[in-house]
């Protein structure tokens, strides 16, 4: 621990204000975009116009311009990746806005004229009237609910002054861009080069905002960080960027996501997250992600194409993914490790559910550079409907990488017979003192336990959350326990109706 | 407590069930016997509710309740227990979770408060404890890697904790050792042997009454009763075989 570091008591309550933080953001923003009296829009499509517009519009440095328009020159060259087990329909990329787009007109203006299957699951997850609205997405009610969840600024203060005392930077991408160029050039798009992929290209030219975490050496990040108090800054989801730097022997547990379904005009949603972990630092990146995945018929929904990676550069570094993905129309994602350090440890636990029309491409890639180093992927997948859910994971062992060691664990749990579980595993191994472990099984809801469960009186869709939620146990646990909560109702939630 | 009346039942459209007719009083302990094929499990899931059994004619109630009305959760919370004859597994959810759950679903469902994690953890310490079971056992995913045995005597904690007013218990006592079938005998005792509650034992063979003695014993053939009488006719049965006493009976 820190110097700095505060009574427990204190960090607990703080950290319960730490989700808090995004909204607090969303407030300072006033004299911005997210202001509905000075609304400006981009312009329509994608060009080199439009990305010297945002960067205009952020008051970027010049080189922060020329990196935007290399990676937008560079995803011009390059093809929409097909190898993933999905079915994307063409994306006109042209008929779309990067910066804030303008409103439509006929968004609810009340919660009596939102779609009643969405508030039914607002009240089951035990969301307040005034977040509900700002989910929904009813005209005018963020003011309201930003009030509402900060009875003072104080609150929003404390918290601040808790991390700078600490050491620690958190920040909007694009404040840290101004005001720490240097430590933002010397990691931005190393994990992830603009040339990595055709999504990441996308999203170099042209994200919008995002966040930015840096934990100086040694420090103990002294809350569990969110950008999100379920409130979403609105226009930073559709090309999100973050990155997370974690020094020497540092360590920070990070929370991303929402477990409301919320509504987004973007269809398409194309994230990178990069992390760095030097030696003896750790991170912890949790996710649940909960986007619109269309509705019964297979209409409409998120496209959430996602790179997320982490770069293990140091020695006994580890940087631990838990994903919860229960949304998207599409979900095309690999949170990986690239193993650089010796010893350094890599983790993926991710529960991915499809119901209905919605497919999912997900899995992880260990990277294993670094002598000793070690890796653990547990996948459980649970496709209910009609649905796809395909897990792609990659190990691979670097030949000069001695004694690497990897598990891996991937469950599939099918609810009906229109549904299907796929599982892909590469394995890449170039040294042969590698151990590598894959278990993989295939399982069905069985009649059986279904009526078990009833039979000591629990309702059917109680049953089916309960024995969804024993499968996906060793995930969920790996939780921070204020998201666990909330995740186990989701699954439950997300498969309703599914069964029977 | 329970009145079944000329009870038909089919499973995949084939009849099982053909116009069965049983009262349990309060009180009362009743045993039923019967070959292979009877349908002495048809007769539980029947009446616990279960998809796929179809009730084809006559009624069942419970305490003047038509079960055959509700579904199969809403009949438990009503008060109707099913010991299963294969308990089955629920990988990754603890005993005591699902216990919790359960108890506390069936108690919102007779508009009772639910039970706060010291209450509920107090009777299911006294209970394990009535069935001599560790503790440790239901911290344990529900059934996964118990032995036959530990499995009877974990439906017989579930039984303890959720209180039923009406036990059907199917061949409870198969795959049971000898000390297993004594202890899971007490346990009936203990927990249903009272004035507001009754038991329905399934059973093939005499050794479980010699703990839970019966008032009544039935005998199920061809989806019905065919004959009844007190304890002394499972001892008939024992001795002379099924095929003899229905025989008689017919």
């Amino acid at each position: 621990m820190s110097e700095q570091s505060v009574p427990e008591a204190e960090v607990v309550e703080i950290r319960d204000q730490a989700a808090r933080d995004a909204a607090a953001r969303v407030a300072e923003y006033e004299h911005g975009w997210s202001s509905d009296i000075e609304q400006e829009y981009g312009p329509k499509g994608l060009s080199e116009d439009t990305v010297r517009y945002i960067s205009a519009k952020k008051d970027e440095p010049e080189w922060m311009l020329e990196w935007r328009l290399k990676a937008y020159r560079h995803w011009l060259t390059m093809p929409m990746p097909d190898w993933a087990k999905l079915n994307i329909p063409p994306i006109d990329y042209q008929a779309a806005y990067y910066w804030a787009a303008p409103k439509t007109k006929d968004g609810p203006k009340s919660l009596d004229e939102v779609d009643p299957e969405i508030l039914r699951v607002y009240e089951k997850l035990g969301i307040p009237l005034e977040e509900q609205k700002v989910l929904a997405g009813v005209e005018g009610a963020r003011k309201v609910a930003v009030d509402a969840v900060f009875d003072s600024v104080s609150v929003a203060t404390t918290f601040r002054k808790e991390l700078e005392a600490a050491g620690v930077i958190f920040r909007s991408i694009s404040e840290a861009i101004r005001e720490y160029p240097e430590l933002v050039r010397k990691w931005l798009g190393k994990v992830v080069p603009m040339g990595d992929n055709y999504f990441s290209a996308l999203n170099c030219a042209v994200f919008s905002d995002g966040t930015f975490v840096y934990v100086p050496e040694g420090v103990r990040c002294p809350m569990e960080l969110s950008t999100y108090f379920r409130i979403n800054a609105e226009n930073t989801g559709q090309f999100e960027r973050t990155l997370i730097v974690c020094d020497k022997g540092a360590y920070v547990s990070y929370l991303e996501g929402c477990t409301a379904p919320q509504r987004d005009e973007n269809q398409l949603h194309a994230a990178v997250v990069e992390l760095v972990a030097l030696d003896d630092a750790e991170i912890k990146y949790s996710t649940v992600q909960n986007w619109y995945p269309g509705d019964a018929q297979g209409k409409g929904g998120i496209y959430n194409f996602v790179t997320k990676r982490a770069l293990c550069q140091g020695k006994r570094s580890k940087v631990s993914w838990t994903q919860v993905e229960t949304g998207s129309a599409i979900t095309w994602k690999y949170p990986s490790c690239v193993l650089n350090g010796e010893d350094s440890v890599g983790e993926f636990y991710s529960v991915a559910v499809t119901n209905n029309h919605q497919q999912a491409d997900t899995g992880t890639k260990m990277i294993h550079n670094g002598k000793g180093s070690r890796s653990t992927i547990v996948s459980k997948g649970i496709s209910a409907g009609k649905s796809q859910n395909t897990y792609r994971g990659l190990v691979r062992v670097a030949a000069q990488a001695e004694g690497v060691r990897n598990f891996t664990q991937c469950d599939s749990l099918l609810l009906g017979k229109d549904c299907g579980a796929h599982t892909v595993p590469y394995i890449e191994v170039r040294n042969p003192s590698a151990t590598i472990e894959h278990e993989a099984t295939t399982s069905k809801i069985s009649d059986d336990q279904l009526f078990y469960a009833m039979q000591r009186g629990l309702d059917q869709e109680a049953s089916v959350a309960l024995i969804v939620n024993g499968f996906a146990k060793e995930v969920l646990q790996q939780l921070p326990m204020e998201f666990a909560v909330e995740a186990q109702k989701l699954l439950g939630i997300s498969l309703e109706g599914s069964v029977g | 407590m329970l009145q079944i009346s000329d009870l038909h039942a089919t499973v995949a459209d084939k009849p099982i069930l053909k116009g069965l007719s049983l009262t349990i009083n309060a009180g009362e302990v009743h045993a039923i016997m019967g070959p292979n094929g009877a349908g002495k499990s048809t007769l539980g899931y029947t009446l616990g509710g279960r998809p796929g059994y179809e009730v084809t004619g006559g009624s069942a109630m419970l305490e003047g309740a038509d079960l055959l009305e509700m579904e199969p959760h809403e009949r438990a919370a009503a008060g109707l227990f099913l010991g299963f004859q294969y308990p089955v597994e629920i990988p990754g959810v603890s005993n005591l979770q699902f216990l919790r759950e359960a108890l506390n679903a069936q108690r919102k469902g007779r508009g009772e408060a639910p039970l706060s994690g010291g209450e509920f953890l107090k009777i299911a310490r006294e209970k394990s404890a009535l069935l001599k079971m560790d503790m440790e056992m239901l911290k344990r995913p529900v059934n996964v890697g118990f032995s036959g045995g530990e499995k009877k005597r974990a439906e017989m904690v579930q039984m303890g904790i959720l209180d039923p007013k009406l036990a059907i218990l199917d061949e409870t006592d198969s795959g049971l050792d000898i000390d297993a079938l004594r202890i899971c005998g007490e346990g009936i005792n203990a927990i249903m042997r009272r004035p507001d509650k009754a038991v329905l034992l399934i059973t093939h063979y005499q050794r479980l009454l010699d703990y839970v003695k019966p008032d009544f014993v039935h005998v199920l053939a061809g989806g019905r009763i065919v004959k009844s009488g007190g304890p002394e006719l499972a001892h008939e049965l024992e001795e002379r075989g099924y095929e003899a006493v229905e025989g008689a009976a017919a």
